[in-house]
């Protein structure tokens, strides 16, 4: 219907959003020899990978502050260290802090010693760990592949879903036993099965429900559980870019330009623009129009679909269900800017430059977890807490450090309303730090909170949600976002996705807009 | 010890432990192929969770399920049940009734319920229809499942590859797009699922109801939207009485079983409290009695669950370490209690219009999913539900054979109530108290009901336990959670009705398809151990 005004540059591909997914799909197009433009409404390139002065001097990874799930192949392939990517500390061990005892030391990764479980759990830990990481190790294909589809003739779909039924029968009629009873349970039923010491149970949980929309007693959780060792080939070791996350995404920016990329700041998409129902290219907020007949949305699938095309470009069954698809953060982001090294009662001094947990027990993070459900915050949340800075002294002035912790949970759709409760959360969060690190809040200089409407107003991200959409069974894998759009190909002729909302979620894996740059290849647009 | 010298050591061609719905069932089926079978059981009354006790004067309690919701029309037909007694008295719709003072009622008339959703949201009753035929497409696609024996998905047998292959097919032949919606369904929670339709708190709470009865989750749990499927399960069948009561209670289900079990020559022995399940060279010989006594046959067929099966009727030496250990790991835990009520007349309901058939289908007082859901929280805790989901019916308005002329007989399934409290075991004060809790919530409603109180018995998960043999009170036998259905069910590479040990096998709800008041775990383990007995000649 629309005429567009006279356009710009010409470009194979226009890939929308700059976050990590984004850039990935750019670098891979522009290496297969694509002319890629990339448009970032920010001012730098990242989305949720980015790394912000939040107090004059000090720097932190404003969402994302971890990196466990990109593969070392995409490092390699996109030649990152050549681009100014370099870990401040590449294997950072987790400890579980407690308030009344010593600390749970799990090591690095799942192969680390555990100090301070019981014995009985000490011997039981490494042959439950041994296990996920086979089961993980088999899926590791099917999480980090394009989905097959169901019920098509294409013999690379019929393909697809034997290879993984063959991966999974390879496993060995044991464990393929285990894998189908376990992949729908919940964390809880599966760690009370094999440990007693609640600080351990706890630890291992939290993993199955960080950044999820779950509580431990919630199916599916185990499923979580698995995703995030799968991405990783079995284990997740956690790592700590130089610079912090905003380090990666800038050396993934460096990448696609030297292959070819073009990226722009500073410059919103209104809508992508379609003629006789094939993508045409987009229009900017200033009003240009950028031709292009291939265009990439990294943004959330709501914003894709019912933002940036309109409902009208939709038939109302894939129009229902994009807007019944459920987006809602519950994960909060803590800043605290620090005159001093914080001390944890009874940590040792190496772990600090490790990722600390907060999370007493199952029982703890589900009383958690339950206030959510009704839109209210935690009034004992749980925490994923890094001091960035005693690995990467750039990040603060000397002798003063960075905190940054994740906390969950704390919902978008807060019934009390954020603006009002934003202060008493803070103020509850940093209660309980101090608990665990007696003299922290006296060394606190400055405090930032990014509650999910935060994150969602400026990351540009529906719901607030580093998922985009809630990682639950009926969003995942060949559902996910929804059937139809499910391989990151879409409805609309030319459209593609390729962030977070696809395939296999979110998390700092790039693994989405790999697949997307694969497919866009693989259909010969040009 | 006297009368049963002449038995001790007779031999059977089967035994059946537990002479509830299922067991009974099994016992039928194998009688009619022509078997000897002995059905024994603990208590002096037959029937397990389907009885009609008679445990305050003329008043008779449907006092364990209340229901006949799901019992399989084949099962009726073959086995002759109408012939022995057994009527089934179809009930219409239902209420819920509301704080403000309304209510929502149900209809079995797909118009009249329209009609009565607008009443609520004009938006919600457009959506009902679709939500309906959604639902019923998936019931379609579940219903010829529940009667078949799961296959092995490790296993490269012909028989399971294609059972397998069967299910691919059903599976396949819904087209692209319905595949989808079935995966998604399967995996979904009843209160997302239920968004995806409706929009008022008062239809979702409602329809929400029946997907949390006997489970150990919330309406917010994944895993729960598939239960709704019990609801239209019957109207799949096109027969009228699939949701109903049994005339006599539920009683009389398990009585026309048995008569007809008996009329195949079939033996039962009530008092007879199995022991052990006995295993001489790696296979079984028989039972022994708590008293001793020796009854021997080649086939043992317990209706217990799981747990009390193969860690209480048989010794660990005989199995294999990992299969008790997933033994132990089998989830069965109690969530429901239950209170039977003898009532001096018809109590009021003042939010149910005067008149209206309603009263006389199931009744229900929670009217948001988040009433629903902090009634599970409590239950986590370890503590019974504070405001609790309650599925309340008066049979004896249709079947006045229950009661004396006037009064009533009230029926009162509770979620959530725990099998053990956080701050230690039930005792008659805290089952009191938890009573209480149900009779001022019922009381809210009903500004006459205490006073019409002539008796209330309190079951809570522990009561159901020790009564029934019930481990946890859990109705279902386990739970009926992704990782214990189908070839998941009880344990993995035990889901055909097979035990480790050659000639015991199970047929409780603790196998697919699991529980209610159905009778498929009992004919499909019936038919496994004919399939058996044909491969061994």
């Amino acid at each position: 219907m629309t005429t567009a005004v006279s356009t710009d540059a010409r470009y194979d591909c226009i890939v929308i959003g700059g976050g990590h997914n984004g850039l990935v799909c750019a670098a891979y197009l522009a290496r297969s020899g694509r002319s890629v433009l990339v448009l970032e409404a920010a001012a730098r390139v990242g989305g949720a990978a980015v790394t912000r002065e939040f107090a004059p001097g000090y720097q932190v990874s404003s969402c994302a502050h971890l990196l466990h799930l990109m593969p070392q192949a995409m490092i390699k392939e996109l030649d990152l260290g050549a681009h100014g990517f370099k870990l401040a500390n590449a294997a950072m061990p987790t400890t579980a802090l407690s308030l009344g005892g010593a600390p749970l030391a799990l090591g690095v990764g799942d192969s680390g010693d555990l100090t301070g479980a019981s014995r009985a759990d000490t011997l039981a830990y490494p042959a439950y760990t041994a296990r996920l990481r086979r089961l993980a190790r088999a899926l590791h294909p099917i999480i980090t592949g394009v989905p097959p589809r169901l019920g098509t003739d294409a013999w690379s779909d019929r393909l697809a879903l034997l290879r993984m039924g063959w991966r999974i029968r390879r496993l060995g009629r044991a464990d393929m036993r285990e894998l189908l009873r376990i992949v729908g349970m919940n964390v809880y039923d599966l760690l009370e099965e094999h440990f007693d010491t609640p600080l351990l149970k706890g630890a291992l949980g939290f993993d199955a429900v960080l950044g999820t929309n779950f509580g431990p007693r919630t199916p599916g959780t185990v499923l979580a559980l698995l995703y995030r060792l799968a991405a990783h080939e079995g284990s997740s070791i956690l790592a700590q870019p130089l610079g912090g996350l905003g380090a990666l995404s800038d050396a993934l920016a460096t990448s696609a330009i030297a292959a070819g990329a073009t990226i722009r700041t500073g410059a919103q998409v209104r809508r992508i623009s379609l003629q006789e129902d094939r993508v045409q290219g987009v229009v900017l907020q200033s009003g240009q129009a950028i031709a292009a007949p291939v265009v990439i949305s990294s943004c959330d699938p709501k914003t894709t679909f019912l933002g940036l095309l309109g409902s009208n470009q939709l038939d109302t069954g894939f129009v229902r269900r994009v807007s019944h698809l459920r987006s809602r953060g519950l994960a909060a982001k803590l800043h605290l800017a620090l005159d001093a090294r914080p001390t944890f009662t009874g940590l040792a001094a190496e772990a600090l430059a490790g990722r600390l947990l907060i999370a007493p027990s199952l029982e703890a993070i589900e009383r958690a977890y339950n206030h959510a459900k009704y839109g209210e915050f935690s009034a004992e949340p749980i925490f994923e807490i890094t001091v960035p800075s005693v690995s990467d002294p750039t990040l603060a002035p000397p002798g003063k450090h960075v905190l940054s912790a994740i906390i969950q949970y704390a919902p978008y759709a807060l019934a009390a309303g954020w603006d009002r409760q934003q202060q008493h959360f803070t103020d509850l969060a940093v209660d309980v730090l101090e608990r665990y690190a007696p003299g922290l809040r006296a060394s606190i200089s400055c405090a930032e909170l990014l509650t999910p409407l935060d994150i969602e107003r400026q990351f540009r991200i529906t719901g607030g949600h580093w998922h985009h959409v809630d990682l639950a069974f009926d969003q995942f894998f060949m559902v996910r976002p929804v059937p139809g759009a499910a391989q990151y190909e879409t409805p609309v002729a030319g459209l593609y996705l390729c962030g977070a909302g696809c395939h296999p979620g979110g998390g700092v894996m790039g693994a989405a807009g790999r697949n997307a740059a694969q497919q866009v290849l693989k259909s010969g647009a040009r | 010890m006297v009368g049963s010298t002449q038995d001790s050591r007779r031999r059977h061609d089967a035994i059946i432990v537990g002479a509830g719905h299922n067991g009974l069932v099994a016992a039928c089926y194998l009688a009619r192929a022509g078997l000897d079978v002995l059905v024994l059981e603990r208590n002096a009354y037959i029937g397990g969770a389907a009885v009609s006790r008679k445990l305050y004067k003329d008043f008779t309690y449907s006092n364990c399920s209340y229901v006949c919701s799901l019992l399989r029309p084949e099962i009726m037909r073959t086995l002759e049940l109408p012939r022995y007694g057994l009527q089934i008295i179809p009930y219409e719709g239902g209420c819920t009734m509301m704080r403000n003072g309304g209510h929502l009622a149900l209809y079995d008339n797909h118009d009249a319920l329209r009609r009565e959703i607008a009443r609520h949201s004009a938006r919600d009753a457009e959506a009902y229809d679709r939500y309906a035929r959604d639902v019923m497409r998936q019931c379609r696609f579940i219903k010829p499942l529940l009667m078949r024996e799961p296959p092995d998905p490790t296993s490269f047998k012909p028989r399971d590859l294609g059972e397998l292959l069967y299910l691919a097919r059903r599976f396949h032949g819904m087209g692209e797009e319905r595949m989808y919606d079935t995966l998604r369904f399967w995996t979904m929670s009843c209160a997302d699922f239920l968004d995806e339709y409706f929009e008022s708190a008062i239809v979702k709470a409602h329809f929400a109801g029946s997907s949390i009865i006997g489970t150990a989750l919330g309406p917010r749990s994944p895993g729960t939207a598939y239960v709704l499927l019990h609801h239209y399960m019957g109207d799949i069948d096109n027969t009228v009485g699939a949701w109903g009561f049994a005339r006599g209670g539920m009683g009389a289900i398990t009585a026309a079983l048995a008569a007809s079990f008996q009329a195949s020559s079939g033996s039962i022995r009530s008092a007879a409290d199995v022991r052990e399940i006995l295993v001489r060279h790696g296979r079984t010989v028989g039972v022994a009695l708590a008293d001793g006594e020796e009854i021997h046959a080649p086939i043992v067929i317990s209706n217990l669950d799981v747990r009390r099966t193969f860690l209480k009727t048989m010794r660990a030496e005989h199995l294999p370490d990992e299969f008790l250990r997933q033994v132990r790991n089998f989830k069965i835990r109690g969530s429901s209690g239950k209170l039977n009520i003898a009532l001096d007349g018809m109590p009021d309901f003042p939010a149910i219009p005067a008149g209206s058939p309603t009263i006389r289908g199931d009744l229900h007082v929670t009217d948001t999913i988040e009433m629903m859901e902090r009634a599970y929280d409590d239950w986590k805790e370890g503590r019974w539900s504070r405001a609790p989901y309650i599925d309340m019916l008066i049979p004896s308005q249709i079947d006045p054979t229950l009661v004396p002329h006037g009064k009533h007989y009230m029926s009162v399934f509770v979620q959530y109530c725990p099998y053990r409290l956080a701050d230690g075991e039930w005792t008659a004060q805290k089952r009191a108290a938890f009573g209480a809790t149900v009779i001022d919530t019922i009381a809210a409603h009903s500004p006459n009901f205490k006073d019409l109180i002539l008796h209330a018995e309190i079951r809570t998960p522990w009561d159901i336990e020790n009564e029934v043999g019930l481990t946890e009170g859990n109705i279902f036998q386990g739970e009926l959670t992704l990782d214990q259905l189908l070839f998941n069910r009880p344990i993995p590479g035990y889901a055909q009705y097979r035990s480790p040990v050659r000639g015991v096998y199970m047929c409780g709800s603790s196998t697919h398809p699991g529980g209610g008041v159905m009778g498929a775990p009992g004919a499909n383990a019936a038919r496994a151990v004919l399939r058996d007995l044909r491969k061994a000649h």
